[in-house]
């Protein structure tokens, strides 16, 4: 990894509201270029980190970077070099999408940016919505201005607070896209999600939050060889299967088999101790451990 | 200061999409003050020498219109935006508290004004045009609304909830506007309800708004325009400490 200013620097990071301490000791650095995942139950405090990277939140203590510049004191080149995509489905009823761009726009200082808006109303579909007022776009379409609204004044550091929530298919496959465009382009990318397969498919790396304190931050595929167990299911022809065995495999709902392992040996001894009991296998089904799993043994766990 | 102007021009353009509710209708209802008040009281009540009770009325109904809505603009805004969550649109931004105020100061301000000539204008057709004293006029116009514009940004950032806000316009706005000498002279109150009428800063705000039109006035006009002043001061140390500590907004 580089040792280039972090894109995000957090440093012992303590926040407490009345009786939570939402953070409790976060630190972390995030590169830049890096696809980051910020995964944790709820309230484990990611919405916390990420107000405070964005001026929303103060920390008790701690201090907290935008491409090396200081959230408090800095927070003008900070906020510029940060787009955040908030949780809450937000609007301003007033007005339409062309305004609210140009209007946010506005707030980082830009004049004249219709060009990029242009570009941001395509990227993301809502080109034909430009003059619609914005408490008469679907959900999806909010969603998306959001995300127009957290680009348009192209910040190297783009946090996106579970945008797909709620969010169709077909939203969220086009959303990908474009925020793996952006990654692709260098844009750094924090992301918070509870779907755990989209973590799996776009983070290179991932921190694991939990009552405010990373129990977890590693690379996606370290992460995914923390827990070995593979998982066969089975539909065997008999019932008589060999004594050794008859611990591991589990009946499941269906009237097939279960059994956990951790090494494909393992597996090629059931085969073969199964031909001998004169069970023959009539169908198998393999299961990869994905990043839920990890995620629930390292909740569990911890 | 370029953020200053789009959250500037984001405020003005939001009053002026729903017009009808913010300039319109402040007009109407205070024309309809005049007619009402005036029918009633316009033979019976000359408070000062040589002026007719509507030429009386005017300036107050004037000065009571801009004073609600420099309110009412900034402190709507700011509860609506805190209600519906889009109040992140202008605290992710690079934003100083100093531009925060005056973007919502001047919005309220202008706001204010327009009405205020909107119902200026409209009440001509009843109360003959006089203008002695512009100068005295354009400074209390002015300071008036700057007043409660902040009175508005303060309330809006305090209140969490629709209905909280509802209080405060209708238990300490409503009360110091019309208890100030709108409608009469506090020389017509018992000694009591006087010596009360003199430490509400809007009754200065009104009696030398008045002074600009009929050129007499309860008390002397350039003590109204330091108490004004001071209070406009006053209001601004404390909004803008509010906005510094990020009270409510940033917690």
């Amino acid at each position: 990894m580089s040792q280039a200013t972090p894109a995000i620097h957090v440093d012992d990071l303590r926040k407490r509201f009345r009786t939570t301490q939402a953070l409790d000791g976060v630190s972390l650095d995030i590169q830049p270029g890096e696809f980051f995942g910020l995964l944790g139950p709820n309230g484990a405090g990611k919405t916390t980190l990420i107000s405070i990277l964005a001026g929303l939140t103060r920390a008790d203590s701690g201090q907290a970077a935008i491409m090396g510049h200081d959230v408090v004191r800095d927070y003008r080149q900070a906020r510029r070099a940060l787009g955040v995509v908030p949780q809450e489905l937000v609007y301003d009823p007033f007005f339409n999408v062309r305004e609210t761009l140009r209007i946010q726009s506005g707030y980082f200082g830009l004049k004249h940016n219709d060009g990029w808006i242009d570009e941001i109303m395509h990227h993301l579909d809502l080109a034909q919505h430009a003059d619609k007022n914005t408490q008469n776009l679907s959900g999806g379409m909010k969603r998306r201005l959001l995300v127009a609204q957290a680009l348009v004044h192209k910040p190297p550091v783009i946090v996106l607070d579970e945008p797909t929530a709620g969010v169709d298919v077909d939203l969220r496959r086009s959303l990908w896209e474009f925020v793996s465009r952006l990654n692709r382009e260098g844009h750094t990318i924090l992301l918070t999600t509870h779907y755990l397969e989209e973590a799996e498919a776009l983070c290179g790396r991932i921190a694991m939050l939990k009552s405010g304190r990373i129990v977890a931050c590693d690379t996606t595929r370290n992460l995914l060889q923390l827990t070995n167990e593979h998982c066969a299911q089975l539909r065997l022809d008999g019932n008589d299967v060999p004594v050794a065995w008859q611990d591991r495999l589990l009946r499941d709902a269906e009237g097939g088999w279960r059994v956990n392992f951790s090494e494909y040996r393992e597996l090629e001894t059931l085969l073969a101790d199964l031909r001998g009991a004169g069970v023959r296998v009539t169908e198998m089904h393999l299961q990869e451990p994905d990043l839920e799993d990890v995620f629930t043994d390292i909740m569990k766990r911890t | 200061m370029s953020g200053f102007s789009a959250l500037f021009y984001k405020e003005l353009l939001r009053f002026w999409k729903v017009v009808v509710q913010t300039v319109v209708a402040p007009v109407v209802t205070a024309l309809l003050y005049l007619l009402i008040f005036s029918h009633v009281l316009e033979a019976h009540i000359e408070v000062y020498p040589g002026v007719s009770y509507t030429s009386f009325l005017v300036p107050g109904l004037v000065m009571m219109s801009m004073l609600q809505n420099a309110f009412s603009n900034s402190s709507s805004s700011l509860i609506q935006s805190k209600m519906q969550g889009n109040i992140v649109f202008v605290l992710l931004p690079p934003l100083s508290y100093l531009e925060f105020f005056l973007a919502y100061l001047g919005a309220a301000i202008l706001r204010g004004l327009i009405v205020g000539l909107g119902v200026w204008v409209v009440t001509l057709w009843y109360a003959p045009f006089q203008l002695p004293h512009p100068v005295w006029l354009l400074a209390y116009a002015l300071l008036a609304c700057a007043i409660m514009a902040a009175v508005g940004i303060v309330a809006g950032i305090w209140a969490e909830k629709y209905d909280q806000l509802a209080a405060f316009q209708n238990f300490l706005i409503l009360p110091l506007t019309f208890l100030s000498g709108v409608f009469y002279s506090i020389h017509s109150l018992p000694p009591f309800w006087q010596a009360v009428s003199r430490v509400n800063p809007v009754f200065y705000l009104i009696d030398g708004f008045r002074y600009a039109f009929v050129g007499q006035s309860d008390t002397d006009p350039g003590l109204g325009l330091l108490v004004a002043g001071a209070c406009f001061v006053a209001i601004s140390a404390l909004t803008l400490m509010l906005l510094k500590s990020g009270y409510k907004l940033r917690h």
